[in-house]
Formats: C-alpha cells, structure tokens, sequence
C-alpha cells in the first residue's frame, strides 16, 4: 500500500530524510518511531504531497504522491502533530467541510459523520463550538475526520501528544478498531514505546534521517537484547538529547499558547 | 464548485457569529464620520465644497470594506498557525478552488461590512442619490472588495508570521486608505500626490461609490469600472500565484 525507496530531503545542508526505504502491505499499522528531527514528519509531509522529496520513489496504492497529487490525496486521510480544526465552527461542521472537500456523496456523508462522531463519543456535542473542547475530544475529531471519507491509509503524526492516558488508550481502541473493521492501512509515528508496541504490526525506528531497524517489537528486543522496547530504542538511538531549533511557527505558537491562558 | 461554497461558507458564518468583530469594526468608520463629518463640515461648506457628510459617507463606506476585505485575507496567517490552512492543502480539490472560495468569502463579508457602514451613515444623515443609485454603488462595493480581498490573499500568502503585520497596516492599508480621497477631494493636489493617488486602486472604488451614489466623480464612473475589474483580475491571478506557492 506504501512503498518507500531510497527517500531523501535535504534542506539546505541538513538532510533531513537520508535514504529510507521500507514497505507498508494493506491493512498493516506501522509505526515510526524516533528522536525528536529524526525525520518523522518530514517523510510523512513528503508522503501526504506536502512537501517535494529532493531524491527517491514514493507510491501510495500504486500512485506518486509528487505527479499525482489530487488523486493521492483523494486516498488518504491525516491527522496532523498540531491541530488543524477550525474552533469557531462546530464539530459537525468541520467533519462536512471535510467531507465536501473530499467529494462524499451527501447522503452517506451524513451517515458517516454521525457513525464516527458516535464512535468517538462526540455524538452529544456536535452542535457545540470546537474551541470549547477540550484536548483530547479535539484530538478525536480530527481522527474520526481523518476516517471520513473511508481513506485507504490514515497518517497519524504524534496524534497522543499532550494526551492523558485515558484519552490515549480510547484512542488507540477505535484506531485498532476501524483498522479491523475497514482495512484502513495505518502509518503513524509516536515518542511513546508502549503505544507502538501495543498496537503496530511492525515498527521502523529512525535515527538522523536513517532507517536503523524494522520489525516487529518482539523481533526489535531480540535483535538489540534489550528486555523493554524502550531499551531496544536508546540502545539503536543512543540517548543523547536532541534539540530542534525553533523556527518562527514554533515562536508562533508558543505565543498562542500564551495569549488561550 | 461545491468545494468553493463550502469554503465560502465558512467564511462567511464566522464572520456572522463574531458579532463583537463587527461592531468593532464599525466604530472606526463611525468615527470617521461623526468626528470628521461633523467636525471638518463647517470648514468644508464655507469653502463652497457643500455638505462634508455627503462627500465622506462614500468615503467610510469604502473604508469599511478596504479594511474588511483585506484583513480576510490576512487571516490566511491566523489559519496557518492554528493549523487549518493544512486541512485544506491536502484536501483533493486544486488550489484555485480553496484561493477562490477564500478569496470570495472575503469579499462577501466585505461587501456585508459596507452595507452596514452605509446604513449607519444613512442613519447620521447622509442621503444618496434616489433609489437608482443602488446597483451601481453595490457594483463599485462588490468590485473594491474583490480587489482588496484579492490583495489581502497575496499578503497572507507571502507573510510567514504576524510580526510582518503591522508593517503591512502602516505602509499599505493606511497609505492606501489616505490616498483614496476617502477623506479629501483629489483635486487642485501637488503633482506628486495627484500621481500617488492615480496609482492607489482605492481611488477609483472610492471615485466610483461616490459617483454612483451622490453624483459627484472626479475621475468619471466608467473609467473607475474598467480600472477595478483590471486591477481585480491581476489580484486576483497574484493571489492565485501566490497561494499555491504556499509551503507548509
């Protein structure tokens, strides 16, 4: 469903994604897993046609997400590391934006909204404005969004950031859920082992743009002998800390953060 | 084209549910005109100009809508940063489409804003010229705000945050709101002025409303129509041009 060959990105001097290949069959979750500017998001934003690789093949369902946009776009859905909704509509109106932007028929655009609103227990507060909820049902919204119009593969970038463990764990169960119901395809990437390790078919860990290793959490410990996940992780990653310099969104965004408190 | 509605609709129900947004951007036209029109309408009048409330109310009206429609789209930025910008780049729909619908809804809220303003000023007094008037000015309101929101989509394209904003509002919306004769007539000007203000698009939508509305154009309506819909259609392409630039 997603293959990979020898990506890479550079900005500048910097490469960000240097020469990763790797495999995603249908109906598989697979997850990255990485340092923070390992290159995550970079090689999601290069899969969503959001950002041009520098070098390599990409193809989503057998398409070039470079060549092809509208149609790659059309089969698959996303939810972002940042939020993405618009808080002054309500959430029924963001999921038909969504749902209009993506060309689904009315009628079944109806029906879907109000299955995956009841899944995600938002039903109730369809109606109300999304600027008064709180993280966690603005991080549901955006994944029933990404579910919308039946995507054959849903890119979840960092989606439990800043997430109790309730929220997390009622999220993963309607991910892995709709994962079994409809054969979504899942590719997502997370700084929590425990998560990767409960829900992804297969694990790729990154490091500095590079695939170190893949496989299944279980193969990943006996390779590294690691008794943990997280053991297998700091000894491919090592553990120094990583910085990301800011850029001005973050500054950006720190200020919002401000000014909502 | 339903993507355009869509997107256009959600322009325009924000707008409609930020009540308070609209009265604030009221009062400063309002204030134009109570302080101006009343404040300045002695001298103007005794310098044989006739009634200042007549010659500003086109003028605020104008207002109203250059500052509407081009903060709608700046407000493309405040989409970037809260992150819905996102949602509508990886929708399946071109860009042109989503830079339309924007750019529509903006006018849209624009031209509301104006019909507003006018309102207010027809309330203060101020009286157009018959019923007939009406079409014609609502063109002239429709034209300016597609120009300006056009710009607006080109400014918010090419600012990466909000620290470019308040270099945009000092050197471009208030230079090209002064310059538009909103305020002043532009006639019997320095050289260089009378040039500045030829080359402020806002002048010929203030030139026309006012010629629509009170009879009264100095550069001469057909002239302010043809000048709008170029200015319009090159906005508009800029604003194209520049929205599918837009990077994450």
């Amino acid at each position: 469903m997603i293959h990979v060959e020898n990506l890479v990105k550079t900005f500048g001097e910097v490469k960000a994604v240097d020469g990763v290949s790797f495999d995603v069959p249908a109906s598989e979750i697979f997850a990255f897993l990485g340092p923070n500017g390992a290159g995550k998001t970079t090689t999601i934003q290069m899969l969503t046609t959001l950002q041009r690789p520098t070098s390599g093949t990409m193809r989503l369902d057998g398409l070039d997400p470079v060549t092809r946009q509208l149609e790659v776009r059309r089969c698959f859905g996303i939810v972002f590391q940042d939020p993405s909704l618009d808080s002054e509509l309500t959430a029924y109106e963001n999921m038909e934006l969504h749902g209009v932007l993506y060309h689904v028929p009315r009628k079944v655009r109806h029906e879907r909204i109000e299955l995956l609103l009841k899944l995600f227990e938002l039903w109730d507060r369809k109606d109300s404005f999304v600027k008064t909820f709180s993280g966690g049902m603005k991080r549901r919204l955006e994944i029933a969004r990404g579910f919308l119009h039946t995507p054959k593969i849903l890119f979840l970038d960092e989606p439990t950031l800043g997430l109790d463990p309730q929220s997390r764990n009622q999220l993963w169960t309607h991910v892995k859920h709709l994962n079994e119901t409809e054969g979504v395809t899942v590719f997502l990437t997370t700084h929590y082992m425990d998560e990767a390790e409960r829900v992804a078919h297969r694990i790729a860990i990154i490091d500095h743009g590079k695939i170190v290793s893949v496989g299944t959490a279980q193969e990943l410990r006996e390779k590294t002998g690691a008794d943990s996940l997280e053991g297998a992780f700091l000894k491919l990653t090592g553990s120094t800390i990583r910085d990301e310099r800011a850029d001005s969104a973050d500054q950006m965004r720190q200020m919002v953060r401000m000014w909502r408190r | 084209m339903t993507a355009i509605y869509i997107l256009w609709l959600r322009e325009v129900k924000r707008y409609l549910r930020s009540r308070p947004q609209i009265i604030a951007s009221l009062a400063q036209p309002l204030l134009y005109l109570l302080v101006l029109g009343f404040g300045l309408g002695p001298v103007f009048q005794n310098a044989g100009q006739g009634s200042y409330l007549q010659f500003v109310g086109p003028g605020v009206v104008g207002m109203g809508i250059l500052f509407t429609s081009i903060f709608s789209g700046i407000g493309l930025l405040w989409d970037r940063q809260f992150g819905f910008l996102k949602e509508t780049l990886v929708a399946p729909v071109p860009r042109l489409q989503i830079m339309a619908g924007r750019t529509l809804g903006g006018a849209t809220i624009a031209m509301i804003q104006g019909i507003l303003v006018l309102t207010v000023c027809m309330i203060a007094g101020f009286r157009p010229h018959g019923v007939a008037a009406v079409p014609l000015a609502l063109l002239f309101m429709a034209l300016t705000a597609i120009v300006f929101a056009a710009l607006g989509t080109v400014i918010g394209s090419s600012l990466r945050d909000m620290q470019g904003f308040q270099l945009i509002m000092n050197f471009l919306v208030m230079p090209i709101f002064f310059l538009s004769g909103a305020l002043f007539p532009l006639t019997n000007l320095p050289a260089a002025l009378t040039v500045a203000t030829r080359l402020d698009p806002m002048a010929y939508g203030v030139d026309g409303l006012r010629g629509a509305l009170i009879g009264l154009s100095q550069i001469g309506v057909a002239t302010d129509l043809t000048v709008l819909v170029v200015v319009a259609s090159a906005f508009l392409a800029l604003g194209a041009r520049a929205f599918s630039k837009i990077q994450i």
